[in-house]
């Protein structure tokens, strides 16, 4: 039956948990082969290994909250609650994708559900969030927004300044580390000096390790921040540490840069997220969830891919918000 | 009839607005105490929750705005320094003016920029000199430049209502004209629609910002010899193509002159636009910064790189005598 490592939290939905780290899983899986067949052109930046941060953290969060997103950012926008179909679609670059095929993979967004955009440079949108989070509490409301960013955005400025006006102001934002272990290619160890949880404690910003393996733990750790955004106290921290199982980019599925070994990858995914949510539900329901989880995939695959592409005519639709129209490029 | 200062119209416009709209808020560094005095008299009227104060963070409280407004503010940020811009090229060329396009017309990011005190301020020197309005024109952000302080007033409150990102060019050069205005008639001035400050025949100026009170001085100076038309665009993207073309229609002569550095300013696209698609009857001039400038700090040397009135009367007769 359940595994004993449960926590029984009542606020955990274990069935639930698992269902959305199998749909992210299912996800990727899917679109790293139409990256392979051509149907996705452009590569994605698979966020396989981690889904139990995007399944976790989104599970503490309301339909009303907002997130902001990375480079590697389908599972947040899955997690969130997007229509995977519309998602595939977009990747796919087809008129019935979210951003009406004009973001593709590091840019999809649904505000319909509060994603405000995956960001493709590293740590852009966490004054983003910030800002948004900030708007929410100005309107008297207890919204609150999770920005997530990995461990290479803790070396850009934006973040760090970011950190001091979220304190400064009580933001009520909660800032959530996936530290992958990478920079692309370059180890943590490598590009961070000091640790990321020291530079939130430097801000007064409270800052918490979390299994980011476990989509029960990331839930605690996040309802717990999200409790302290949503009353006031401001901003937190949350250093979710995971692996990232496949490439930085599917690029390197072709150009294979040699800068983890084969070994170190199969240790690093010895512990999967699937696996440990998986065993903490009976096996029927699994099987169920797996079920219903391969027929929508398929199904979003199928939508994805009888999408009409966009009209070049319509290149530059929604450029100004206005309406405004550029001027063509050629007479 | 009231007689206002370029200054108090941009304050005029921001507490207008602010009255209008809750939504409207204003950031920036010394806005509190109004250390460019754009923003005085507002945080006693508004309040701290709308007059914010912030460190000196340009590149997260740039994008901070663009949160807010994506969460349905109105922000507006106040640049002490036009060199700031560079600093925040990445979160309003590369973020706040992406947003619309990439989200598939999800969001909106209606954010104004101010520069109160743009281009040289007499001897600033290097870092605090710069005129950076053609970089945004180039990227297709909206780029005003208000010469006058009833247009101050009137795109700026434009600025502020538009659903898109707006930088707003307030030219050091401008920021010490008055002008007598019936306050009850200061209005919004659509972006994209010029302004014949002068009408004449035998050649049309093109002049940017500030640099319309030297083209309106050389046109008077050359009155008994030459008509010379001035054209103020203000507002460089969009940019009143039609407007210049039938001025055009009129002269048939061109000359622009224009703070920008001279490679890829906007006076060069002035100049190619007209060369291809409009009446010309003589090849078309500019009078700009030198290439790449960099203002030194001398005063001499800080007047030799901008634009001159010797060199705009120049170029109006050597334009003039080609035709």
């Amino acid at each position: 039956m359940t595994d004993p490592t449960s926590t029984a939290d009542p606020a955990c939905d274990p069935a639930a948990l698992y269902r959305t780290v199998a749909l992210i899983r299912g996800f990727e899986q899917r679109a790293v082969e139409l990256v392979r067949t051509g149907v996705i052109r452009g590569g994605i930046h698979p966020y396989t290994g981690q889904e139990a941060i995007a399944a976790g953290t989104c599970a503490a969060l309301r339909s009303d909250d907002v997130v902001t997103s990375t480079h590697r950012g389908h599972g947040h926008v899955l997690a969130k609650g997007a229509d995977p179909a519309r998602m595939m679609a977009e990747l796919a670059g087809r008129s019935t994708g979210l951003n009406r095929g004009r973001g593709g993979s590091m840019h999809a967004a649904d505000f319909a559900v509060g994603v405000l955009g995956a960001d493709a440079i590293v740590g852009a949108a966490v004054p983003i969030a910030a800002g948004a989070a900030w708007a929410f509490r100005r309107a008297g409301t207890d919204r609150v927004a999770v920005a997530y960013f990995g461990d290479g955005a803790v070396s850009q400025g934006v973040v760090l300044e970011t950190f001091n006006l979220a304190a400064l102001w009580r933001v009520p934002v909660v800032l959530v580390c996936e530290n992958n272990g990478f920079a692309t290619s370059m180890r943590t160890a490598e590009t961070v000096a000091g640790t990321i949880l020291g530079r939130a404690a430097a801000f007064g910003i409270p800052a918490t390790g979390v299994d980011g393996m476990d989509p029960e733990a990331v839930q605690r750790a996040t309802a717990e921040a999200v409790a302290r955004a949503r009353s006031g106290a401001g901003p937190s921290l949350l250093e979710c540490a995971t692996y990232r199982f496949d490439a930085h980019h599917t690029w390197e599925h072709t150009a294979r840069p040699r800068y983890r070994t084969d070994q170190e990858v199969a240790e690093g995914r010895s512990r999967d997220p699937l696996h440990l949510q998986g065993a903490r539900i009976p096996e029927a329901a699994r099987a169920r969830i797996d079920a219903e989880i391969e027929a929508l995939l398929d199904q979003a695959v199928r939508f994805a891919c009888a999408g009409p592409y966009p009209d070049p005519a319509t290149a530059l639709d929604h450029l100004y918000a206005t309406g405004m129209r550029a001027r063509a490029g050629a007479l | 009839m009231p007689n206002l200062s370029y200054l108090k119209a941009l304050n005029r416009a921001i507490g207008d607005e602010m009255d209008r709209d809750p939504a409207v808020c204003v950031f920036g560094e010394d806005v509190g105490v109004a250390v460019t005095n754009a923003t005085a008299g507002l945080l006693r009227r508004f309040g701290p929750d709308r007059i914010i104060d912030t460190p000196i963070s340009e590149q997260a409280f740039t994008s901070f705005a663009t949160g807010a407004a994506m969460a349905g503010l109105r922000p507006l940020i106040e640049f002490q320094i036009p060199a700031l811009l560079f600093l925040v090229f990445e979160q309003i060329a590369n973020q706040a003016h992406k947003f619309s396009l990439m989200t598939g017309g999800q969001t909106r990011v209606p954010v104004t920029y101010l520069l109160p005190g743009s281009g040289s301020r007499d001897s600033w020197a290097g870092q605090h000199s710069d005129h950076p309005y053609s970089l945004f024109a180039h990227v297709g952000v909206k780029t005003v430049v208000p010469s006058t302080p009833s247009d101050a007033y009137g795109l700026l409150a434009t600025a502020i209502r538009d659903d898109d990102p707006v930088v707003v060019f307030a030219p050091s050069g401008a920021l010490g004209l008055r002008e007598d205005v019936d306050l009850t008639r200061l209005a919004p001035v659509p972006l994209g629609v010029g302004r014949v400050h002068r009408r004449g025949d035998d050649v049309t100026v093109v002049a940017v910002g500030h640099l319309v009170q030297d083209a309106l001085a050389v046109a008077e100076d050359l009155a008994g010899t030459i008509s010379v038309e001035v054209f103020d665009p203000r507002s460089l993207h969009p940019f009143d193509w039609s407007g210049l073309a039938a001025s055009l229609e009129r002269t048939g002569r061109l000359v622009v002159v224009d703070d920008s550095n001279r490679s890829c300013g906007i006076g060069g696209e002035i100049l190619a636009t007209a060369a291809e698609e409009m009446r010309l009857i003589a090849p078309p001039r500019r009078v700009t910064r030198p290439d790449g400038a960099v203002l030194p700090f001398a005063r001499e040397l800080d007047l030799a790189c901008q634009p001159t009135r010797t060199q705009l009367r120049a170029a109006v007769e050597k334009t003039v005598g080609a035709g």
